[in-house]
Order: C-alpha cells, then structure tokens, then sequence
C-alpha cells in the first residue's frame, strides 16, 4: 500500500531519497544487525555516495533500498521513503511486490558491480534494454528500436551493436549498456552498486564522467556505493562513511574528505594511495574502536 | 648502480583467436609484440596498461609458464627459455608469482600449511622438521599464525589470501617475485596493508618485484620504475618519478589523467 505522508511538506522541498533508521540482519540472528540503524537521504540531482569497506553493509543498505533482499535476510526496522515526484512520498518497504515492480526499473534504477555477471548472455543487448521500455512505457516495434539506438548513442555504443550479445561486448561497454538500461526510463533515483570497480582507470574515468552528464541532463538523484576514495572526490556531492554497519561520519564531500571528524574516516583516507606518491601509506589501526567500546561500557556502566 | 637481476629481449607471444560467428574463423592476436624490460636488482618494475595490453601474458611468459614465440628472458646471464623442463623447474625456486586472485589461486582442497609447505616439498629442500619450521616461521611474517596451517583456504579472508599468497612464494626466498595485480581484488584499508607488507619483506628479503598493476595511485607508491604496455607493445619506460611528472607517449598520459580524485581538496 502507498502510503502517503505529504501533510505540511510539498513534495518538491522533500529529499529525493530518505532512509530512517534502516536495520537489516538475518532471519536466523535478528539479534546481529548487519544494517545498524542507518540513516541518510539524497537530495533530487545530487550524488550520495557510500563509502565502506565489504561487509560494512553498503550494498546490503541499496539492496534493501530496491526491496532486493535475499530472502535469509530481513529488514528489522526503518523507512525507506521515496519522493515520487507528482505521486508524493512512499514508504517503499511498505509497498507490495506489485507496485514495487512499477517503480523499480522506471523510477528507480540500478546499475550493478560485475557488469559480466549482470547480463543475460543469451539475449542481445538490444533486446534487454528495451525490455523495461516495454514494460513500463509499452514502446513497441520502429518506436522501440529508436528509442534503444538513441540510449545506445547516449552511452557512447555505435546503435549498430543493439543486435550483439554481451560476450561480444567489452567489459566497458556491458557496464555502458548496464547503463543505458537502467536510465531507460529516466528513473529519479539512479543507484549505482560499485559500478566501475570491475574496469580499467580509463574506461572507469569514462564511464564516470558519463553518469555525471546523465546525472545532470536528467536531474537524477545518484547513491553511488564505492570503496574508492578517489572516486568519490570525482563524482560525489553527498558522503557517507559506513562501517560494519553503521554509520560514522556523514557530510558534503568537501567536509568529509577535507576534514574527516571520525578516526575511521581518517584511518580510511590514509590508506588510499595518492597519485604523487608522497603520502605514507598507514593501514588501518583499529585502536580507536578499543576505545570507543571501554567508553560505551563505562557509560554503560555509569548508566 | 645496481645491475640487472632479469632482462627480458625481444619477446613475442601471439595468441590464435577463434572469430566470427560460431568461431569459424581465426584471428591472430599480438599479445606481446617485440617486448623488451630489465628488472634492477632489489628495486621494483611496475608494468602498467588496461587490460588486453598483455601485462599479464608478459608476466607469465617471463616465468615461463607459458612458451614464448621468440625472444629471450635472461635471469643472471641464462637464458631461462631455451632451459630443459627440469633445470628450468629447478631455476623456479628463484622466481615466484603472486597471483591476482586471492580466491581462485589457493587450492581448496588443500591445508594452509600444505600449500606454503609445497613449494620446500618440490624442490626437497631441508628435512620434514626444518619445513615445517621455515613454513611457520614465513606464515608468522606474513601476519599469520601457526595453528592457521591447519585451516583451509575457504576460512580466510580475501586480505589473508592474499598473505598465504605471498607466503607461498616467500618461503622458497626467491630473488625475483612478479606480482601479478596482487592487490586489486582487495578493498584500499587491505590493499594498504598488503602494499606494506609487500614493501617490507623486500627490504628484508632483498627481493625485486615485477609488480603489474592497472592502478597507477599503487604504482607510484611501491614502484621505482615502470614500463606502460599498450596493445602488447611497450609505450614507455623510466623511473617512475619522471614518468609521473612528464609523461612522453599519450597513452600515458591518458592514464595519468584517468586517476580518480584528482579533485580531493586536500588530503
């Protein structure tokens, strides 16, 4: 059911995206939350980018934004809240899988991390970007083929190679066409699971500077999920620091990576190789975290 | 000056590739086309490019795990590919690989300790006791620990993998260790760890590095020299400093350009 929550707020002041106080865990150990109590949102336009090791719960967090969570898995607590535009806010955990089936695809997209494992090899490229046209704008036939030739030509893919199948393809281009699906419909919300990890530097900064022009043609919202500090100060407006399922720090980019408050955060930035070569790499010491938990006994003791 | 430990001349590998629909026909593909670089003793040799460009081929074929078609890979003056199967397994021992894949490159049905041990094992170097002794004690350095030996590769974590990896080719001490992408399926805080780690058994070991990479933030980090490979051919070459501050070939300085976060406002 849609719930709607627009009471004093129009829609248009409201954030594109809003998660409250998202926790995930296993079905099996509802006690061990893999998503702790994660909040954050992301404005119409700009790019949140997610930061973290694996196993920090990034693409846990994405995945549950999508309603794509395994089925071992479950969502303990939280909203996930989404403007959709003229239609008003939803709480897309409360949705049924049919009306989510609606959104995903056309308002909300996802560009996935193995470019090579996300394709369907034995249906042309052609085929599997039109398909979510079909589906939700029910474009058919001379209309269609237009339409995915032109998506193709916006990605930097000659039309030509609507009929090749993905083998055919290189790695960049499948993450190109991995795109031109997901902006198909020109969704609202672009979320993006490590997109270039998989890819060379050139094809990445490619491929990058790529979703920041759709970014800014279409007026997308982008959750960008990435471990790579270098590309969030290439693309990021928005950052926030997850680790082991929390999050630590988050603000714009320049406060985060300029002046990172959090121990983490620092530890984090410390340890990403500079392209001069004068910083001294430090590997991440966990001495803080020591720390931090005498301190939450002691308070807990106190209390 | 230090004098060149391996001298790789001329090297030429060409793969046969099936092509068109249904591989009917046959493409021939220069993976290494006329490939010439010489590793300094105790320094590191990065071989940069995208992929395709034959870094890995290059790496393999120095090894000579895979035939080259012609061209010489000199290791202290012999030629290691017109070696006899058997001297050439026992020149091995000097020459180690870390592979790329920390997931794929472990047997998995094999214990830790078995697969640092291995390599003592083939070459019967030291008795049963003094084996097992070197294999710990290598496990140990690299940030392992003894009871670790009895576990399966499956247990660990990708970092440590990587660690076993490195162990395994330590153990043997090894004069020239080709890295093939050691660190790019690992997360930047591991990478961080493993580059050190890396970095310090060399000082120790005296070991020279032939470190390939497509990450040029890494490479300006451990590198002291480095060869830019493009469609199986060498672009550039120098001491990484100068390549970094004026790159020549302008593929290079695509890549150069390519690095992310060259807008981080400080830090």
């Amino acid at each position: 059911m849609a719930v709607n929550l627009q009471t004093e707020h129009s829609a248009k002041s409201l954030p594109l995206l809003q998660l409250e106080h998202l926790s995930i865990s296993a079905r099996k150990m509802p006690n061990r939350l893999l998503v702790n109590d994660v909040s954050f949102s992301i404005e119409v336009g700009k790019t949140t980018c997610v930061v973290g090791e694996s196993g920090s719960g990034k693409s846990l967090t994405a995945l549950a934004v999508m309603g794509l969570l395994s089925r071992q898995l479950q969502r303990n607590t939280g909203k996930v809240l989404f403007n959709n535009a003229d239609k008003g806010v939803v709480d897309l955990t409360g949705l049924d899988d049919e009306s989510l089936r609606k959104l995903r695809g056309d308002k909300i997209a996802m560009i996935f991390q193995e470019p090579m494992t996300s394709l369907n090899p034995v249906l042309t490229v052609g085929y599997q970007i039109g398909e979510s046209l079909t589906t939700h704008l029910g474009l058919k036939g001379e209309r269609l083929k237009n339409r995915v030739a032109s998506l193709l030509e916006m990605v930097g893919i000659p039309p030509g190679r609507a009929n090749s199948y993905p083998d055919e393809l290189s790695g960049g281009q499948r993450q190109r066409v991995m795109i031109a699906m997901s902006i198909a419909c020109e969704p609202s919300l672009l979320i993006a699971d490590e997109p270039t990890t998989a890819l060379d530097v050139t094809v990445q900064a490619q491929i990058l500077k790529l979703l920041s022009d759709l970014k800014t043609r279409m007026n997308m919202g982008m959750l960008f999920i990435t471990h790579d500090f270098g590309v969030v100060a290439d693309i990021a407006d928005n950052v926030v620091v997850m680790f082991r399922g929390e999050i630590v720090e988050a603000g714009t980019r320049e406060q985060v990576l300029g002046n990172p408050q959090h121990p983490y955060t620092k530890a984090l930035l410390a340890c990403v190789p500079d392209a001069e070569g004068k910083k001294q790499l430090k590997p991440i010491d966990y001495a803080w975290l020591a720390d931090e938990e005498a301190e939450a006994v002691t308070v807990e003791g106190n209390a | 000056m230090s004098e060149d430990i391996l001298v790789a001349k001329n090297l030429v590998k060409t793969y046969t590739q099936r092509s068109g629909r249904f591989g009917f026909g046959a493409t021939q593909v220069k993976a290494l086309n006329d490939v010439s670089i010489s590793l300094r003793t105790g320094k590191t040799l990065a071989v940069v490019g995208e992929s395709g460009s034959g870094k890995s081929t290059l790496a393999r074929c120095l090894l000579q795990l895979q035939p080259l078609d012609s061209g010489e890979v000199l290791f202290q003056g012999q030629d290691l590919a017109k070696l006899q199967p058997s001297a050439l397994r026992e020149m091995r021992k000097n020459l180690q690989m870390v592979f790329q894949d920390p997931f794929a490159s472990l047997n998995p049905r094999m214990r830790v300790g078995e697969i640092v041990g291995e390599g003592l094992l083939i070459h019967g170097l030291g008795s049963a006791t003094e084996q097992q002794k070197k294999v710990v004690a290598m496990l140990k350095r690299v940030g392992l620990t003894e009871v670790d030996m009895q576990k399966y590769p499956h247990e660990f974590s990708g970092g440590q993998r990587q660690r076993i990896g490195i162990a395994r080719a330590l153990v043997l001490q090894p004069q020239v260790v080709v890295c093939d992408e050691p660190v790019s399926a690992l997360d930047v805080s591991i990478q961080a760890q493993i580059l050190l780690l890396l970095k310090e058994l060399q000082q120790e070991m005296a070991l020279s590095y032939i470190f390939i990479s497509h990450d040029l933030r890494v490479v300006r980090h451990i590198a002291d020299d480095m060869v830019v490979m493009y469609h199986g051919q060498v672009v550039e070459h120098g001491a990484v400093a100068d390549i970094y501050a004026q790159p020549a070939h302008g593929y290079t300085q695509n890549l150069l350009a390519a690095i992310p976060g060259k807008r981080v406002v400080n830090g």
